[in-house]
């Protein structure tokens, strides 16, 4: 216990411990923050809950706060939904039935253009389907007629960037440009045209066949950024999978590395104790699993059983335990077997068991710890690479799968450098961190390398 | 001076006597350790075959697939359209049998598994379900041995050039102990602790995705240049980045851990003593540090090209990089189990091969191996 404490009134003198322990700090705070704000159940639904939980969300969109470091401002999303009272709602009787028109109107200032345009319809009514046409008024004062159709019953969307009559439409009244932006610039645009800023109006007017016909819309203008993270492929927020990444990695690398160094720890002093057989038994198992390829036995793993975070830590473990560490605490207990102190617990007739764990043991904790610490990072970075190879945990978001998610859907190659570097970061934050922590920690415990 | 001149041929008789008895001895360590390492090896591969199948796991998957593909056969086969449900069910089952007996399924699992050892270790790999060679062949044996160079080539010039700049870089600040180059070291060792791939990402986001002067990755250009001169630039050019970045992830620790035994070494007795002689800087560093350093930096070496090694599927993924680490990530996306068992079986050869190698280096460097093996 003095040593510990010793330790730590030393740690003060090493600014990479200082830096390394703060890092670790800063980690375990966000994943208490993580687990607290988003519960596990709440972020495998945002995580993994399909199309609709995420519909509103721009695809693969850098974070919000690159607008900052520019000069020509990225647009954000605009979401104006009807039922939230976002539309103007007139609705007047004709014939049997009744017309329903809903009026949105949105300031547009960024200096690009957005990224799609969505309508969400959400209709209940008795036997015909409505029939909804859809306007578009720019700020200067131009009309666009955007669609027709007959709304289905329950939810249907509209998507302005799919829809074959538009988009010849735009090229015959704007000029040859995707369609958001052709209705966000005059027509005959020039080479790269600029969004005309100012208020633009959408109108969807429905006529229904019977009085009690519902329509809500949403309108949705996807922007070029998004929150603090931005998005993924799916218009998944990225800042939930970085969040729980946190826990996640922090609990697998502790896991894995307190169970390897102590079991470790724990054979090497058995061996050393009880030699002969034993000790030969432990020292050629070593020799065996240090040969064995210890990623692709995870890969097999991982493919022929499960890809479970659990199993595989399980699997790490027992495939590290005979690991090279066995013999560097083979080279110490050797040594502490010899010390007087053993040969006097012997002399009073302590049990084999007793000198090994209340003798052997503690004497070498002290080394133990920063090995510990130094491990953590490997582990880290094992859950990562299994991740990357698309062998990681199917339900839990990594920051491991992010980065697979990145390199398979091309990011590198399109320049969506913030998909790559965000979770990266974070790992090398996670890996510098504790890696500078257990170094300063084995200079403090094992003095006789300080000088070096 | 007549004395001296009888004294020579003597004392040359001797060194060949202690020359072969050296060798003797070498070659016994060499033998020893072959051995060793051989049951080792048998071992590891015998644990392979036992995750890969443990269970009988993986032959549900097969002969599920077997079945089914035999009803498909059946059922398309025009031959067979006239047999009723029964019969047709009856040939179905007849063929399973017989399907079965022929890739030996029908054994019991311990006398399988160790067909399969033999299998494994004669290199007998079997038949991929999915994947093909370049040539079109279906054996494992071939598609893994096409892609071995490409692992060879990547794998062994980086240990290589890692061992030697490492060796260069170590000396030089143990001489400068303190100095501005060497703080820098220490301070940089912990960056050691992320992977190889981890820094290729961010080289290739770097100098092909930004710069855009290196390639994304690959092994050359495509098409392949035609004459040899060029293929070997354009693989040379290829090779820059997976090389920064291997050598990135290890430098640093490797550097500074030897550094240390290179200080430690240089604080001996000796030392002193050969500096007292008058001897030169150089000469005492050769003979009197980096001899006896040596094999404990082939000792440590050994372990950061096993890291190397381990790593080598999710490296040449991200390289995109056409060599057996791939070839096993290809595997696993396809449920190629043959091939995802084989890659493993070289990768396990491979490590037993790089370990051999260099306890041999180890024996001819640590004299105390020479003198009494």
């Amino acid at each position: 216990m003095q040593t510990i404490k010793d330790a730590l009134r030393e740690i003060r003198r090493y600014p990479s411990a200082i830096a390394g322990l703060f890092i670790v700090f800063l980690l375990v705070l966000v994943s208490i923050y993580a687990v607290i704000t988003i519960p596990y159940r709440e972020a495998i639904t945002l995580w993994r809950g399909g199309e609709g939980t995420w519909r509103n969300l721009p695809r693969t969109v850098p974070p919000a706060w690159i607008n900052y470091f520019r000069s020509q401002k990225l647009p954000e999303t605009i979401a104006l939904d009807s039922r939230k009272g976002a539309a103007e709602r007139q609705e007047s009787p004709l014939g049997d039935g009744k017309t329903i028109t809903l009026l949105y109107t949105f300031d547009y200032r960024a200096d690009d253009f957005p990224r799609e345009i969505n309508i969400f319809f959400e209709t209940a009514f008795q036997e015909r389907s409505p029939f909804a046409s859809i306007t578009w008024y720019t700020p200067d004062g131009r009309e666009i007629a955007i669609a027709d159709l007959a709304l289905r019953s329950g939810s249907s969307s509209f998507r302005f960037n799919q829809d074959d009559k538009l988009i010849r439409r735009i090229r015959r009244q704007i000029g040859d440009v995707p369609v958001e932006v052709g209705l966000f610039v005059a027509p005959n645009p020039p080479e790269n045209p600029r969004p005309l800023k100012g208020t633009y109006q959408v109108k969807i007017q429905a006529t229904a066949f019977d009085p009690e016909t519902q329509i809500d819309a949403e309108v949705v203008v996807y922007g070029k950024v998004y929150g603090i993270a931005g998005t993924d492929h799916l218009r998944r927020d990225l800042r939930i999978a970085l969040l729980w990444g946190a826990p996640v990695a922090l609990s697998f690398g502790l896991l894995a590395a307190a169970g390897t160094t102590i079991t470790t720890m724990i054979i090497a002093a058995i061996g050393v104790w009880f030699s002969g057989v034993v000790d030969n038994l432990i020292q050629r198992i070593t020799e065996v699993v240090m040969m064995l390829p210890l990623l692709p036995i995870l890969i097999m793993v991982g493919t022929f059983y499960s890809r479970s975070i659990w199993v595989i830590l399980g699997v790490t473990i027992l495939l590290s335990i005979f690991g090279s560490g066995i013999k560097t605490y083979r080279a110490v207990f050797m040594q502490v077997r010899e010390s007087p102190y053993v040969e006097a617990a012997q002399a009073y007739g302590a049990s084999d068991w007793r000198i090994i764990f209340r003798y052997l043991i503690p004497r070498i904790v002290p080394m133990l710890i920063p090995n510990l610490v130094t491990m953590i990072p490997s582990y880290v970075f094992l859950e990562a690479s299994l991740a990357v190879l698309g062998l990681g945990d199917p339900q839990l978001p990594t920051w491991g799968k992010v980065i697979q998610d990145a390199v398979a859907h091309g990011a590198p190659y399109k320049a969506l450098y913030y998909w790559v570097l965000e979770p990266a970061a974070l790992l090398m934050a996670t890996g510098l961190g504790f890696a500078m922590l257990g170094f300063s920690l084995d200079r403090i415990f094992n003095p006789r390398l300080r000088e070096m | 001076m007549s004395e001296q001149a009888l004294a020579i041929p003597r004392k040359r008789v001797r060194s060949v006597s202690f020359l072969q008895s050296t060798f003797a001895r070498l070659l016994r360590y060499t033998l020893v350790r072959g051995v060793t390492i051989f049951i080792t090896v048998v071992i590891g591969v015998y644990l392979t075959v036992m995750i890969a199948n443990m269970g009988g796991y993986v032959d549900q998957i097969r002969k599920g697939e077997i079945r089914e593909n035999i009803a498909i056969q059946v059922i398309n086969d025009p031959a067979y359209r006239s047999l009723s449900a029964d019969a047709k069910r009856q040939l179905i089952e007849e063929r399973v049998r017989l399907e079965e007996k022929r890739l030996g399924l029908d054994q019991p699992f311990l006398i399988r598994s160790f067909r399969f050892l033999e299998n494994a270790l004669t290199l007998r790999l079997g038949f991929a379900q999915l994947m093909n060679s370049n040539s079109g062949s279906r054996q494992v044996r071939l598609i893994l041995l096409e892609r071995l160079p490409a692992t060879l080539l990547l794998f062994g010039t980086e240990n290589l050039f890692l061992f030697f700049l490492s060796l260069f870089i170590a000396l030089m600040l143990s001489r400068q102990y303190g100095s501005l180059w060497d703080r820098l070291f220490v301070v940089l060792s912990p960056t050691s602790s992320a992977p190889g791939w981890f820094y290729g990402l961010f080289l290739i986001l770097i100098f092909a995705g930004w710069l855009r002067i290196l390639p994304f990755g690959d092994l050359v250009d495509a098409p392949p240049p035609q004459t040899p001169l060029l293929y070997a630039l354009s693989v040379a050019k290829h090779m820059i980045l997976p090389i920064m970045a291997l050598t990135l992830s290890a430098i640093f620790l490797s550097v500074y851990s030897w550094r240390t035994f290179f200080l430690i070494y240089s604080s001996e007795d000796y030392v002193e003593l050969a500096k007292a002689k008058g001897l030169s800087g150089r000469t005492i560093e050769r003979r009197y540090i980096l001899r006896p350093t040596l094999p404990t930096i082939v000792t440590n070496f050994l372990l950061t090209v096993i890291g190397l090694w381990t790593g080598a599927p999710i490296f040449e993924t991200v390289f995109n990089w056409p060599g057996l680490g791939r070839t096993l990530y290809q595997a696993v996306g396809l449920f190629d189990v043959p091939v995802i068992v084989g890659s493993t079986v070289i990768f396990a050869y491979l490590l037993a091969i790089t370990v051999f190698l260099l306890d041999i280096i180890y024996a001819i460097l640590d004299p105390r191996v020479r003198v009494s093996a």
